[in-house]
């Protein structure tokens, strides 16, 4: 089971900083990956938990969006642990692919390296593998089809129960 | 009251779906008098059902029904096993449809005749000629509730309307405005007007975009001359010695087979579905499949070039605000070849949502340059362009080989190649479309790539004669007089224009000729 959790994760914050070290962004804490700035974190069962916060740091230079919160890069990867439950096959699709993104990064794996071009290099390089196709093939839906991320790029959703646009800015446009 | 057939009942006329030409087809006939069945694959959702979600309304309508691809085409890399993008539901592809309602213009009956012989297009002049369909095309538009006919006033035009039409008049552009809508833009039919919800894509929860499900089939059923049997697959058309056909096995809700006995058979499935439906009804006396002498069932399959551009300005657009594809340029609908191409394209607004946009504005892009289009949906606008596709022999629908659906019926392979026509049309709009939103000021454009195919035409064409086609002038098999085809597979080309005013006129006049030919007693 993978759970999602906002507040406490259990261990207290100074804890943590102190297991994680200081400027840590995602901290790995026992089968969890914890984000100690945002009081969340995300338990794993079947995937490593640093495998589950590289594939988290994946996601995003992936498909980077920097006001988009880590919160929702994690939700959208976590159907890979509970597939990998499943399936030995994904599984190892996901713990192997993940171990040579860290073995072609070099020293530190993947998350040591500091800027996002230098991450996106290594990325291009396993582009055509099952392994990043089946990552970007799960985030085009698992990202942008989270309804709370929708405010965040301006997409108002639903709107049949507020009585469509039409009293609601269909033709509001201004600059024109 | 909805009426309801014995399997055994072989007075009917069974029409094989429910969508623009099977569902129109189904009422025509039944306010004659005529009893109808209509078998649909899919269930039956009513309009309250409908879902304000991209993907969970493409889970609740859409067919999703494994089918294979090959060719040139973007669609076969990006999505190798969803070609089209249509309905399986109650209503067919009605449900999912933006409601542009435009007639074709009079040289696009006579492709051949006016454009000359191509290489590599199997151009054919149609058996009809524009002034037969306008008797038709009105009954259409007065049925479809079409704006900007019968003195009903056009839709208002919304932000993305507003963003197309800027830049038609700095280009120049004359012929642009909110289109010819099946929307409602007053109350009429029972019918609410259009609320500007802005998903029309998804399903009108207003009822007030015209759909077979809650027009012409409640219509129909009330005279007591119409059943429509959801969940039933037809997996084969069953005909006697004499090559007359004589009822239809179907797959029930339960998966168990049925055969329901019919005076005259329709198929109206859509032009993948209805191709693939007659060849797999190959007998040892048509061992090429039903209605295909002339080899051409399946073949010459038309999808319209498309492709979009959106554009990002400086401020907010909030294109997705309001009706989907109310706005038009149709001054590129002309046959023009001095532009290096034949035929025409219509420039039409469109918008997704934002899961659709991520999905469809670069499938399999990636990186910033792909996600900085994103960080600016609400300051996008969009537009589509729908032109005339060239038909290919080679472009068609086959029986895949070995993979079969959960009924044993084998799946369908589409086979596309770009026509250079088609490429040379596509880049022409691009271009015009990205200077057309640069003159309003936008900042970055993007050419969208074709969408997995709407518009699915050509597969079981009409032709005067007999060698080149499946079906003559009134959408009747060559080969076999009680079998018809009734949907966008007639076409013989595909005009500039969305096709779907045509397929409901074809199937007016289509049921005139049926009713006339029963009466007569000649099938
Ligand atoms: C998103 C979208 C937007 C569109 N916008 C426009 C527009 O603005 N203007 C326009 O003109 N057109 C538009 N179209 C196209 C339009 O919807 C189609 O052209 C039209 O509905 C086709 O009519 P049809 O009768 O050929 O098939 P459909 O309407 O697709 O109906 C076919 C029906 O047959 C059923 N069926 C298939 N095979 C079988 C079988 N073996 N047994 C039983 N049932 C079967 C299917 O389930 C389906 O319900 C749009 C389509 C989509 C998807
Ligand atoms: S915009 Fe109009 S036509 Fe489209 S779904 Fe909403 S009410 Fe219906």
């Amino acid at each position: 089971m993978v759970t999602i959790y906002d507040g406490k994760p259990g261990l207290s914050r100074r804890e943590l900083l102190k297991r994680g070290g200081i400027g840590a962004l995602l901290v790995i804490s026992g089968s969890a990956v914890i984000s100690p700035e945002h009081a969340w974190g995300l338990e794993t069962s079947a995937l490593k938990p640093e495998t589950m916060a590289t594939l988290i740091q994946m996601a995003r230079d992936i498909y980077p969006h920097d006001q988009v919160p880590d919160k929702y890069y994690a939700i959208a990867v976590k159907g890979h642990d509970e597939q990998a439950g499943k399936d030995a096959a994904h599984k190892a699709m996901i713990e192997d692919g993940i171990a040579d993104l860290d073995k072609k990064s070099g020293e530190g794996g993947y998350r040591a390296l500091g800027w996002e071009d230098q991450r996106v290099a290594v990325l291009k390089q396993i582009e055509t593998t099952p392994f990043f196709q089946a990552i970007r093939g799960g985030l085009v839906v698992g990202l942008y089809n989270q309804k709370e991320v929708w405010p965040i790029f301006g997409y108002e959703g639903e709107s049949y129960s507020k009585g469509g646009y039409i009293a609601r800015g269909f033709n509001d446009i201004e600059w024109l | 009251m909805a009426a309801s057939f014995d399997l055994k009942n072989d007075g009917v006329v069974v029409i094989i779906g429910s969508g623009a030409g099977g569902g129109t087809l189904g009422n025509e006939l039944a306010q004659k008098g005529i009893d109808v069945v209509i078998l649909e694959a899919g269930a039956r959702h009513e309009y309250e059902d409908f879902v304000n979600d991209e993907w969970d309304s493409f889970t609740q309508l859409a067919w999703k029904d494994k089918r294979t691809t090959s060719g040139d085409w973007r669609v076969a890399k990006d999505f190798p096993n969803l070609p089209a993008w249509i309905v399986k539901s109650v209503g067919g592809s009605t449900t999912h449809w933006a409601g542009a309602s435009l007639r074709f213009q009079e040289h696009e009956f006579k492709t051949l005749s006016t454009y000359g012989k191509l290489k590599g297009a199997n151009l054919l002049d149609w058996p009809i000629t524009l002034a037969e369909m306008e008797p038709y095309y009105a009954k259409a538009e007065a049925k479809m509730g079409v704006t900007g006919t019968n003195d009903w006033p056009r839709l208002p035009g919304n932000n993305n309307f507003k963003v197309l039409k800027a830049g038609a008049d700095k280009l120049g552009y004359k012929e642009c405005h909110t289109g010819n809508m099946a929307i409602n833009s007053v109350q009429r039919d029972d019918r609410n007007s259009c609320q500007q919800t802005g998903f029309c894509f998804q399903g009108c929860k207003w009822g007030a975009k015209w759909s077979t499900l809650y027009t012409e089939i409640p219509k129909g059923e009330a005279t007591g001359h119409l059943e429509v049997r959801p969940n039933a697959m037809v997996i084969k058309i069953n005909h006697d010695a004499s090559g007359k056909v004589t009822g239809v096995v179907y797959a029930d809700k339960d998966g168990k087979l049925q055969e329901q006995k019919a005076r005259i058979v329709a198929v109206a499935g859509n032009s993948i579905e209805s191709p693939r439906l007659l060849l797999n009804s190959e007998s040892a006396k048509f061992p090429h499949g039903l209605a295909n002498s002339s080899g051409q069932v399946g073949k010459n399959y038309m999808r319209h070039t498309t492709g979009s551009v959106y554009a990002i300005f400086e401020k907010p657009v909030h294109m997705y605000r309001g009706t989907t594809m109310a706005g038009i340029i149709r001054d590129e609908a002309r046959h023009d070849p001095s532009r290096g191409f034949v035929g025409g394209y219509e420039f039409e607004t469109l918008s997704l949502g934002l899961p659709f946009m991520a999905a469809f504005l670069d499938p399999g892009g990636w990186g910033r340059s792909f996600t900085t289009a994103l960080d600016h949906y609400d300051h996008m606008a969009g537009l589509w362009i729908v032109g005339e596709d060239m038909p290919r022999a080679e472009n068609r629908i086959t029986l895949h080989a070995d993979m079969k659906d959960e009924h044993g019926m084998p799946i369908a392979d589409v086979h596309f190649d770009d026509h250079p026509n088609d490429t040379a049309m596509r880049n022409h709009a691009y271009k015009q479309a990205s200077a057309l939103y640069a003159a309003v000021g936008a900042t970055r454009t993007f050419p969208t790539p074709p969408y997995p195919s709407t518009h699915n035409l050509g597969t079981n064409r009409m032709s005067e004669k007999a060698a080149d086609g499946v079906v003559n002038k009134h959408g009747q098999a060559h080969d076999i007089k009680n079998l018809f085809v009734s949907d966008g597979s007639q076409f013989t080309t595909g005009a500039a224009e969305n096709p779907t005013l045509t397929i409901v006129s074809l199937a007016i006049r289509q049921a005139d000729y049926i009713a006339a030919q029963m009466s007569a007693k000649t099938i």
